[in-house]
Formats: C-alpha cells, structure tokens, sequence
C-alpha cells in the first residue's frame, strides 16, 4: 500500500506509537507568538524546566498586537522578548522586523518541504503549501514542542482535494478555497489532512497555494498540504541554493515526498472550478458561502485587506489593479495591513501603496491586528466589513459586528462601491 | 485528577467556536485565573445568559463540532477555572478536544441519539453527572431518576488524564 505525503513525513519523523492511533512525531521547527507563548513560558518558570530543545529550530515573532495598545499586551511582548533573549532564539522578530507568522516564516525560508512545524496557532495549517505538514496547536502542545521538540497526532488520514478546470478573470484562490470549504463543511476535514492537488494548484504561485492551505481549519482541517514542485523550489532557492547543487537535485528529492499513486485516502474530492465565480461567506460561519452576486448591495462599513490568508504581495497587487484611479467610498472605513515588511516595501517600491492612500485607505504597520478584532480596526457592534481574512464568526471582529469574507479583489470594488460587489476584474459572461 | 462530576448545563447549538467561548480580546491575558468572569461571553443563544446560566455548573453537553476555530486553549482554561473539567458533545474540533485532554480535563463524544436524550431529560429538572473515570461510566441523575451511560475515550487521552496531562506524560516518556 502506497503512502501520502503526511503519512511520509510522519514515518520520518517517528517517534513512538503511545496508542495505536496516536503518533508522537519529532519536530524540526516550533514556532511562536506572543498571544499564546507566554503562558507556556510561564508554565516552564513554575515548573523549573525553563528550556528549550534547540534554539535554532525554534522562530519567534510579536505579530498579534503590535505595537503594544495597552499594558497587557505589552507585558505579552515582554515575556516573549525576555524569553528569546535569555535562550538565544535569533529568529525573533520584534517591531519594525516583524509581520504576520504565517507570512513571514515561509518568507524567511523557514518552511521546508517534508518538515513538521508547530504553533499555538490554527492557521499554521498554511505551510503545508510547501510540502510540510504543520499544524496549529494549543499552548499546552506548545509548551512540551518548546521543551522537547515533539508533539502527538492522530494517524493522518487525508481528503484528497483535485482542483481542476480553469479559472475565470476576476477569480482567486480566496474564491477557491471558500467554495472548498463550502463543500466539505465546517468540521467535513476534522483530524484530517486536506491534499490539495491537481492542474489547478501545479500552476499556482506559492502565495496562493498558502491563501489554500491557510483555510484548511476552516473546514477542521489538521493540515493543507500541497505537493511541492519547481515553484516551492524557486521560492526557497536563495534558502537552499548552499544544500543543493542544482535546482533539480533539490526538485527530485522534494518529489519523493509526494503521495504514492495507490496511497489510501479518506475521500477523494474533484473539484471543477471552470464555472466559479467571486464567492463570499454570509452569516457566522466560513462553510456559509455564496457568490458575491447574491449578496450585491450589501452596505459595508469597512473593508479590511491583509491577513495571513490575503496580506501578501499578490493580494495587494490585485486589490490595487481595482482601486487605481478610484475612491472608496466616504461612506466605507478602509484598512489595509502589508503582512510582512517586506511585502510593505516591495508595495512602496511598485507604488502600489500611493494607490491605496490616493484611494483613501488607511495603511497600518504589518499585523493580525482587526482580523481577530484585538486592534486597529476593530468594528462597532452592528457594523459590516468585508474582509480578506480567515474566518467570520459572531464577533470575530467586534462584539456584535458582521464579517463577509472575500478576496481582495472583491473587498476592494466593495471600498469603492459602498456595498458588496464583484470586482471589474470579473467578467461574468463564461456561464 | 481533576474533579468530572457536577451539574449539567445544556448548550444547544453545533459549531459553537472558541471565539464565543473566550473572546479574542480577552487573549492578553497571560495568566488562566484572569479568564474565569469570561467564560461563553461571546455565545448568542436563546435564553442563554452565562452570568446566569454557568452558575454551579460542572459539565457541559452540547452538539457537534464543540470548540471549533481557534487553537486558543484559553477555552479549556476558562472552563477550567470554572471548575468544568468535562465536557461531552457529539463531537468536537481537534485542537479544542486536545487541548482539554492535554490539560488533564476529560472531552467525551457520544452518539447523536444519546445526547438527543440526554437533551430531552432536561425538561425534568437539574441534571447531575456523576463520573467513574476508571470504569468510563456516567451517572446521570435527574430527581430520583437514575441512569448509568458508558462511554469511551482513547488510551492515549486516558493516559494524558491520568499523567496530569501531556506535559507531565511527554517528561515521563521523552
């Protein structure tokens, strides 16, 4: 019987088998943050087991609320700060270095193909673009991940996902994703791995395999996962170029990762995306789905563009094609948050931010920030956004506030429109 | 091992997400006790009020999907400090179901049509679960009306239980 590529990884990093469903897998990277990390540290003080297993596996960064709005949070970032200190943990990034984890790990060519990572975070799920199985986690696996780079899991059993068809003008891996998630539904992938495979995904950039991969928990996904291929060794290659001698070397190493032809598989999903149109969620739920047409004339309050799913490059790229030349609307707050520093420069330097602040968007620093509604840009109750986050449950963004999520592309003709509308990027006449 | 036997507090929906268990501006927290007025603040659910509603409550029964969405364990910590150690549901989100388990805290599934009945028993007064953590027995008893439920968990998760929980079991064993 032929294996998947979770179930490869997890044979590599074997352990111990404490029960028979339950593997206990060595990890080669933990990585934390300062929301959930501090209670772990706390919790090794007390217990005087203040260690880590390797400083240089384990990568840090203060991305939920920074800079600090108010004491507690800034306690937060000092524990973390003081704890990366006093174990020498390099790979700390602190204000004005730092951007949202799931953006700028994989940036800093921390996320290797085959590799298992772990965070106190759910979208962790996202570095499975590159071939690694990585998942979010609690602070408890944290705690003993940090201690002694291991942490237990299920058997990974896998839906496998085939994306093929052809993506219409004005459709983005956003849209795919949330009609995956529509199909599968809010729990159809819980304890299991999501293989996100076919024509469709080969030909995607890096970026928008980790828009994909970073939805999986939505739909209660342990981990996206996508093959990697000569795309995930270009983004790497200024990482790797020292380890191998030829791109192709590395590209044929990489493959033997990928599923066995006869690999067994949970349910196996082909998923045609030729007649897919923009999509957005509706109500508190992300498997709550429907095109962005349906929902046409919904009045927004603001328009939030970043995120770990959408706060790269390429999304602020497309949300710039629809907002050039244009105002939003006086009626719409708009925000948009560069996931990473270096998306914030190569933004300044192709004058795609000029192009939002021309528009009448305000820019924040790199942050999680409104997403999870902790800070800049938190909504009042009663209020509308569209937003190219994650996840739109009942107050995610403010007590009492309503959340559509989309692409940027859509969240950024809805700043201009005043209300939900599909992007001029979209041409509906492929039906 | 942590006490798993009290009064019962039914929760009535699916997909009930570890945002309305602890909402997200609570998370700069840093310590587990800071939580406890927290608990199910952000859950909208009728004639629900948690100020109300969580008083002397020790377990939790609710539907599918329990503790969905974030990876926060401050949902297992606001429960803890509240003194609810267990929680039995249709299902539930993994990283939630583990971090309860990790925590020495005990999240037990059962069929639809137990917790269906379980559900339609309420009607009938305060219900009170009374757990035999070593024979997986709960004691149900409503009034005078008793009735014994078995259920199940894994060995691993037992493991962790009776460890204290996955930091105690990985120091032992890695």
């Amino acid at each position: 019987m032929g294996k998947t590529i979770a179930e490869k990884i997890f044979d590599a990093h074997f352990v111990d088998k404490p029960a028979d469903d339950i593997n206990v897998i060595r990890l080669d990277a933990v990585f934390c943050h300062e929301i959930t990390t501090p209670v772990a540290i706390n919790d090794l003080v007390k217990r005087n087991k203040d260690k880590v297993f390797d400083p240089e596996k384990i990568k840090a960064v203060i991305d939920h609320v920074t800079p600090a709005k108010d004491s507690k949070t800034a306690l937060q970032g000092k524990i973390l700060r003081k704890w990366a200190a006093r174990h020498n943990i390099v790979d700390f990034f602190d204000i004005g270095r730092n951007g949202i984890c799931h953006a700028i790990f994989p940036e800093k060519g921390f996320v290797r193909p085959g590799s298992t990572i772990i965070m106190g975070d759910s979208h962790t799920c996202t570095y499975g673009a590159f071939g690694a199985f990585a998942a979010g986690v609690g602070t408890t696996d944290l705690e003993v991940g940090i201690l002694k780079g291991v942490c237990a899991f299920k058997h990974p059993e896998t839906i496998k996902v085939i994306i093929s068809g052809t993506m219409q003008s004005g459709v983005f891996a956003k849209d795919v994703i949330l009609s995956i998630i529509e199909r599968i539904g809010v729990n159809g992938a819980t304890n299991k791995v999501i293989e996100f495979t076919g024509p469709v995904v080969d030909s995607m950039s890096m970026e928008e395999r980790m828009t994909i991969c970073n939805m999986a928990v939505e739909a209660g996904g342990t981990c996206g996962i996508c093959y990697p291929d000569m795309a995930t060794v270009e983004y790497l290659w200024e990482f790797i170029k020292d380890k191998y001698s030829t791109k192709k070397t590395a590209l044929n190493l990489f493959m033997q990762l990928v599923s066995d032809c006869d690999a067994k598989y949970d349910i196996v999903i082909n998923h045609d995306i030729t007649h897919l149109t923009p999509q957005i969620t509706d109500g508190y739920k992300p498997d709550n789905v429907k095109p962005v047409s349906e929902m046409e004339g919904i009045k927004v309050d603001q328009v939030y563009i970043g995120s770990c799913t959408n706060g790269r490059i390429e999304d602020l790229r497309v949300a710039a094609r629809v907002l050039e030349g244009k105002q939003i609307s006086s009626l719409v707050r708009g925000i948009v948050s560069p996931a990473t520093p270096k998306v914030y420069s190569m933004a300044l330097d192709e004058k795609i931010l000029k192009i939002f602040l021309d528009a009448g968007f305000c820019i924040t620093n790199p942050t999680c920030g409104a997403c999870l509604g902790m800070s800049n840009g938190v909504l009042a109750e009663g209020e509308v956004c569209v937003a190219t986050t994650n996840r739109n449950f009942n107050g995610r963004m403010g007590k009492n506030s309503m959340l559509h999520l989309a692409s940027p592309a859509t969240a950024a003709a809805t700043a201009i429109a005043g209300h939900i509308t599909n992007s001029k990027l979209f041409v509906a006449d492929n039906k | 091992m942590k006490n798993f036997s009290g009064r019962a507090l039914f929760l009535d929906r699916a997909d009930i997400n570890t945002d309305e268990i602890i909402p997200a501006r609570y998370l700069t927290e840093v310590s587990k006790t800071a939580l406890k007025p927290y608990l199910l603040e952000g859950l909208k659910l009728e004639r629900f009020d948690p100020k109300v509603d969580l008083d002397n409550k020790k377990v939790i029964i609710t539907r599918d999907n329990f503790g969905c969405g974030s990876s926060r364990e401050h949902a297992a910590w606001a429960l803890e400090v509240n003194g609810i150690n267990l929680v039995i549901a249709e299902s539930f989100a993994r990283i939630f179901k583990q971090n309860m388990f990790n925590c020495g805290m005990l999240a037990v599934e059962m069929p639809v049509k137990t917790i269906d009945y379980l559900f339609s028993m309420r009607g009938n007064g305060c219900i009170v679960i009374k757990t035999d953590f070593i024979k997986s027995v709960f004691l149900v008893k409503i009034k005078n009306q008793k009735e014994e439920l078995d259920f199940s968990i894994s060995g691993f998760n037992r493991a962790l239980i009776n460890a204290g929980g996955w930091v105690e079991y990985a120091d032992l064993n890695y």
